[in-house]
């Protein structure tokens, strides 16, 4: 691998009153695909501009490689970034935008063509070298960035919300792109999103941020699979959250009595004593919908319920089903085949759910999903 | 179809341009080809009389003198308003210093002329001052030489050169700046490579709006200068008041016209070449500056 391992420790930062960064610490290896996923004003932003030397951290430290990079400014750094809004040059042609770099180090100009064909050819922009940028749509400018960016072969690529700009359509396809380039080059990319759809689609592995905490890291299965907080389950995916009080334990089950569902068999690994307070989430696609009720199963739960909101959108449904204890509880459902795409369930039709009880994982119980459990009733 | 009005529209300030601009302009053309009568005004015989006398030794040298004055004093206004104009533009509280560097226009140019020279005098407060804390027991000759009137142009001038630079550097996204430093470039590249060329058609405002009135500067020699500060727009006001040479003035009237003029073109042309439709960005046409350059700017 090309890239360079990068070590955030301990990173503090404040604006004024506002706490962006609340002592992160990450490990990101060498030639990772590394995203940092967060909502708005969650730091991740600030958190890629500290390890870039645009902010001065209030404490800790930054290493590329072992070395401290603390205090080095941004010129001093091996990483490059790809703004949010390109920055892409106006007043340069998309061939000399690419160069920018080489000319500053004084590039001769045969090693400086050479260079920059490369690189716009890993973008695909080769017919575009005497433009300006603003006769470019969005997606060349940002392949302008992206080409600009690596031109200067740093060890580490900093994406800070690069597609945010850009429509649904262009996004997948420059997703796959960014894949690929990230594949050519082998460097270590670090990428800031709050699409998880994105940062799923393409991480290695996956810091999901709030608040300027680093809530969970993890590869994109073991995020969506095993929340470790209710903030994560809610955050990745949609979900169904439980709150509920651990009744009794068998194995590695837990029988949870749940708030306005009654009980409900879980998959527990060790963390929830009887008597504890949890959250349970549960993936809507995991759950089955059925006319009739399922055929007995010991690891399986089953509700009975009202269709309220069944939501058509063409590769599945979404019903909101309610339940005579109170709840609510999303559920999805694939049209894998004709016959399954037959809307044969109604608003107000009478309903079966089931889902196994390896597909309800506990996640840490906080205060928060006390209080959003208490405003969804 | 609605009805174009576009041309009606315009009648006001048409109006205003052939009465105070047009008109003017066409009479000194006029008196220059005149012959000049002896105690002021003109003989209406068409001469050439008043071009001929420009080739006055002691006029050249007025010229020159202006050229060196209006460029170093345009040079140093625009190195200040730079980073003024870059300062407010990052500043959180832009109002305020708007405001505060539009103040002084409150107050009559004569006035803000006389009162350098309450500070600069020979009993003015910097020569208080230091007498006071026993630099000096004379007093210093500030004021009546050259340096005094590049002073006191710079700081008449200085606004003009701000408010274009300020909005211009206001439009500027600094991301770039941070993009450049992230591709390797040191602060100052950042703003000499990046800044200078994308705020280009703020500068040539600025340029234009400082060096032409300077140029045609008249009340601040006056002044604040000695013998031998003397420019062509008191060449031009001795002429008309004093001598009574009314072809004459016109002429030289003309020379400075026709030769800012030219100057304006130039450097508007050069700067657009560099980088396209910076002119038109700034919202102020380098044609609207010259408009103003047979008024000589003040007082």
């Amino acid at each position: 691998m090309k890239g360079s391992d990068v070590t955030v420790s301990g990173i503090s930062k404040s604006f004024d009153a506002f706490k962006a960064l609340k002592g992160v610490s990450l490990e990101i290896k060498k030639g990772e695909f590394f995203s940092l996923l967060g909502p708005s004003g969650c730091g991740k932003t600030t958190l890629l501009r500290v390890i870039a030397g645009f902010e001065e951290p209030d404490s800790g430290l930054v290493g590329i490689d072992g070395r401290d990079v603390s205090g080095l400014p941004p010129d001093k750094r091996r990483c490059n970034t790809v703004f949010q809004s390109y920055a892409l040059f106006p007043h340069l042609t998309v061939f000399e935008n690419v160069a920018f770099p080489l000319r500053l180090r004084r590039v001769p100009n045969r090693l400086v063509r050479e260079l920059v064909a490369k690189h716009l050819n890993l973008v695909q922009l080769e017919a575009h070298a005497d433009k300006k940028p603003s006769m470019l749509s969005g997606g060349q400018k940002q392949r302008v960035a992206i080409a600009r960016a690596l031109i200067n072969e740093p060890s580490v690529l900093l994406l800070d919300e690069p597609l945010s700009a850009l429509d649904a359509k262009l996004r997948q396809r420059m997703l796959v792109e960014l894949d690929a380039i990230h594949d050519k080059v082998g460097i270590t990319f670090i990428y800031v999103t709050h699409d998880q759809q994105e940062a799923l689609s393409v991480s290695d592995r996956i810091a999901v941020m709030d608040q300027g905490n680093v809530l969970q890291i993890g590869s994109p299965q073991q995020i969506y699979e095993n929340p470790a907080s209710d903030f994560v389950a809610r955050f990745i995916g949609e979900t169904n959250l439980f709150t509920g009080v651990v009744r009794s334990r068998e194995g590695g089950f837990a029988m949870v009595d749940a708030q306005g569902l009654g009980e409900i068999l879980v998959e527990a690994n060790g963390e929830a004593p009887v008597g504890a307070r949890v959250s349970v989430a549960v993936r809507p696609e995991k759950i089955r919908i059925g006319a009739d009720a399922p055929g007995p199963h010991e690891e399986l739960n089953v509700f009975r319920g009202l269709v309220e909101e069944p939501i058509y959108s063409g590769f599945q449904t979404k019903y909101l089903i309610h339940l005579p204890g109170g709840g609510a509880i999303t559920v999805f459902r694939q049209h894998a085949n004709w016959s399954e795409g037959v809307p044969d369930i109604r608003w107000k039709d009478e309903v079966y759910l089931s889902w196994s009880a390896r597909d309800s994982v506990v996640v840490e119980s906080d205060a928060r999903i006390v209080s959003s459990a208490a405003s969804a009733k | 179809m609605k009805r174009n009005y576009g041309r009606a529209y315009a009648a006001p300030e048409a109006l205003w341009l052939t009465f105070f601009f047009a008109a003017p302009l066409a009479i000194i053309v006029a008196y220059s080809f005149c012959k000049r009568d002896l105690y002021g005004g003109v003989l209406p015989q068409l001469s050439l009389d008043a071009y001929r006398s420009l080739a006055n030794p002691t006029l050249i040298a007025v010229a020159w003198r202006t050229l060196w004055v209006s460029l170093a004093a345009t040079v140093i206004t625009i190195l200040i308003a730079l980073p003024c104009g870059y300062s407010i533009a990052r500043s959180g509280n832009q109002a305020m210093r708007l405001f505060l560097i539009i103040v002084p226009f409150w107050t009559n140019f004569i006035i803000r002329v006389y009162a350098w020279i309450a500070i600069l005098g020979n009993e003015g407060f910097v020569n208080d001052v230091l007498r006071a804390i026993g630099l000096t027991t004379d007093s210093v000759q500030f004021l009546y030489n050259q340096g005094a009137v590049i002073l006191v142009l710079v700081y008449m001038y200085l606004p003009y050169a701000i408010l274009p630079l300020f909005s211009t550097i206001d439009k500027f996204d600094f991301n770039l700046l941070e993009a450049a430093r992230d591709l390797g470039a040191t602060r100052m590249q950042a703003l000499r490579k990046i800044l200078i060329p994308n705020i280009r058609g703020g500068l040539v405002t600025a340029v234009l709006f400082t060096f032409i009135p300077i140029f045609g500067a008249y009340a601040v020699p006056l002044l604040v200068g000695g013998k031998d500060s003397y420019m062509l727009g008191n060449v031009i006001a001795d002429q008309v008041t004093k001598t009574r040479n009314w072809p004459l003035a016109s002429s030289i009237s003309m020379g400075v016209t026709v030769l800012t003029g030219i100057a304006a073109i130039l450097y508007a042309v050069v700067s657009k070449r560099s980088t396209h439709h910076v002119i038109e960005e700034s919202g102020i046409g380098p044609v609207s500056a010259t408009a103003g350059i047979p008024s000589g700017g003040q007082a």
